[in-house]
């Protein structure tokens, strides 16, 4: 076998080794499961009812906000799933996966993959619960809205990483993850349409992808944007390009 | 070129040119950590054999774990050289790293994962062929007495097993050089013989090199071909465990008793070296069968005696003048440290 071949093989047996570890565990621990799918249900119904009284947004607030929640799932576990680098860190696993011959480059990847796949199963669950509750889905926009959510996890899987690449304790990784993950959320136009807020605010949702990646999903599922899909599509991949690339930098600079 | 270098020696011997392989594990020359303003490990220079059994013996704090990081490149040494297996740690970190095993002091498997699962991932990211990771992973738990266990999760484990585990995880892969960070610490000692007689039989039956640190003589004297005795990030003295003893050349006297006069047991010309610790006075004396009498009439007023052949601690001793078996508050904090972090997940 040539010398390419063999390190080709070894670099993917090395992510393949990586994600392996993330669904395991991932699979096992239920209580993460149910507690990420119950977060945004419980927002959905609360909020749906109560705002939804009183809110005038195009259409079914319901409908409005269902992709909002879909995001929201995305954001909330992509992002803490960096917490579980740093108890890597703590309990000294990440040094046994740091003295393999795997480059970091490889351990990155193998866990953005890994994480990616948790938020997606969350959501596609969600997903899921949302065509039983009769949000207008057909099959193509179901692919689409898929296709989006993983633009949208891989970007955020890797700003989660970089946050826990840098920090000590898993409490410091708290505080500062959700000083991501509110503004991402809540600057996203998940709950409400961002067009009558303040210009400062404004300025603000559009430096966060997660704006971007709730347009386009009501872009097809309620047929109400401000932009088309494969505009928001761009714009989230684009910011996936960025966050990968500091991603890998971050991990190859990370010390134990 | 590096490898080639690091490996080779040139020989001219009948007018004919010969590349001799050289079969040294690990070299480090000079090799020095210093974290601020402490010097963690200071100028040592060692070289280790291919498949011998070496220990790092010394105290908590006196650098052990530090070399060993620098070896396995998870630390970059502040200046010096060392090889591992022929490649430099500096220049060629993921071929040293192919080539190593390593167990961690405090375990470093995922608790969530099953025995099974643990062995499998660390094979597939040492690019273990695929056809045999079952069949070796069945070999390695054999190894330690885990196959019983393999589809448990890590967690139900007792803290003995773990070890073993991990132990079989740093065989997975056949590395040439396996680094055992104290082996047995914080294990009960039925536990830890078991553990011995594990170091024992993959030495003997997979002829490995291993280099192991621990604080504990019987554990080094046990195990060691040779043994480096480290102290303050240096190295003290380096030799066989049973060259080390001889070196002392007498045996070991303590005494106990009040107004000993030490001075003129000084004086004696068969008394080696006198040290004192916890009220006791240590005595190294030359053919002590003979000469126990007169010491005993220049010491004063004696209530105990005490001889025996030397140990390793008798031989610590003799070197730092300190007694290992004094660090054991620092031992009983890092069990609690361990325990804490077990804890916690």
């Amino acid at each position: 076998m040539s010398d390419r071949q063999s390190r080709i093989r070894k670099i993917a047996k090395g992510v393949y080794a990586i994600w392996y570890r993330e669904i395991k565990v991932f699979l096992r621990e239920k209580s993460r499961l149910i507690s990420a799918l119950f977060l945004p249900l419980f927002w959905y119904f609360i909020f749906g009812q109560g705002i939804g009284s009183i809110a005038t947004v195009p259409g079914n607030y319901n409908h409005f906000i269902f992709p909002g929640f879909l995001a929201m799932t995305i954001i909330f576990s992509s992002l803490f799933n960096g917490a579980y680098l740093v108890w890597d860190k703590k309990i000294d696993f990440l040094k046994g996966v740091l003295i393999s011959p795997l480059s970091r480059t490889t351990i990155f990847t193998g866990k953005v993959l890994g994480c990616m796949s948790d938020s997606l199963v969350q959501a596609s669950i969600l997903l899921i619960i949302g065509i039983f509750l009769g949000i207008p889905f057909t099959f193509v926009s179901v692919l689409l809205t898929i296709v989006m959510l993983f633009a949208l996890a891989l970007g955020l899987v890797s700003l989660g990483l970089i946050i826990g690449s840098f920090m000590e304790s898993p409490e410091g990784f708290g505080l500062v993850a959700s000083f991501a993950v509110y503004p991402l959320f809540l600057l996203s136009g998940a709950l409400y349409p961002l067009t009558n807020l303040p210009k400062w605010m404004q300025v603000l949702t559009h430096i966060n992808p997660a704006t971007y990646a709730v347009d386009g999903l009501r872009s097809i599922i309620i047929h109400s944007s401000s932009m088309p899909f494969i505009s928001n599509f761009l714009i989230v991949l684009g910011f996936d390009i960025v966050l990968i690339l500091v991603g890998t930098w971050a991990f190859n600079r990370m010390k134990l | 070129m590096n490898f080639f270098e690091n490996n080779f020696y040139f020989l001219n011997f009948k007018n004919r040119s010969y590349f001799i392989l050289q079969m040294d594990a690990i070299k480090i020359t000079n090799l020095t950590k210093k974290y601020d303003k402490i010097l963690a490990v200071d100028k040592i220079n060692l070289v280790i054999k291919r498949g011998e059994i070496f220990g790092l013996l010394g105290p908590n704090g006196a650098g052990k774990t530090t070399t060993l990081m620098m070896l396995s490149t998870l630390l970059k040494p502040t200046s010096g050289k060392a090889t591992v297996n022929g490649f430099d740690v500096l220049a060629q970190p993921a071929k040293v790293r192919e080539s190593i095993g390593m167990v961690f002091q405090d375990p470093s498997s995922d608790e969530m994962l099953t025995g099974y699962e643990n062995l499998k991932l660390h094979a597939l990211m040492y690019d273990v062929p695929m056809k045999e990771i079952d069949q070796k992973i069945e070999k390695v738990l054999a190894l330690v007495d885990l196959q019983g266990r393999k589809k448990d999760i890590v967690k139900k484990y007792s803290g003995g097993m773990r070890r073993r585990m991990e132990i079989a995880r740093g065989l997975l892969h056949q590395p040439e050089i396996l680094f055992l960070d104290e082996p047995t610490l914080g294990l009960d000692p039925q536990t830890r013989e078991r553990i011995w007689e594990y170091i024992e039989r993959l030495a003997k039956e997979m002829n490995m090199t291993i280099i192991l640190t621990t604080h504990y003589m019987e554990e080094a004297e046990k195990l060691c071909d040779r043994i480096a005795i480290i102290d303050h990030g240096k190295i003290i003295t380096l030799d066989s465990p049973e060259n080390l003893k001889r070196a002392l050349k007498g045996d070991t006297v303590c005494l106990k008793g009040k107004n000993l006069f030490l001075d003129k047991l000084k004086k004696l010309p068969f008394v080696k070296k006198i040290s004192k610790s916890d009220g006791f006075v240590q005595l190294t004396v030359e053919n002590s069968a003979k000469n126990l009498q007169k010491l005993l009439q220049f010491a004063g007023e004696v209530d105990y005696v005490e001889v025996h052949s030397p140990d390793l601690n008798d031989v610590f001793l003799h070197y730092t003048g300190r007694e290992i078996r004094e660090q054991a508050g620092d031992e009983m904090e890092q069990l609690r440290t361990y325990t804490r972090v077990r804890q916690n997940k």
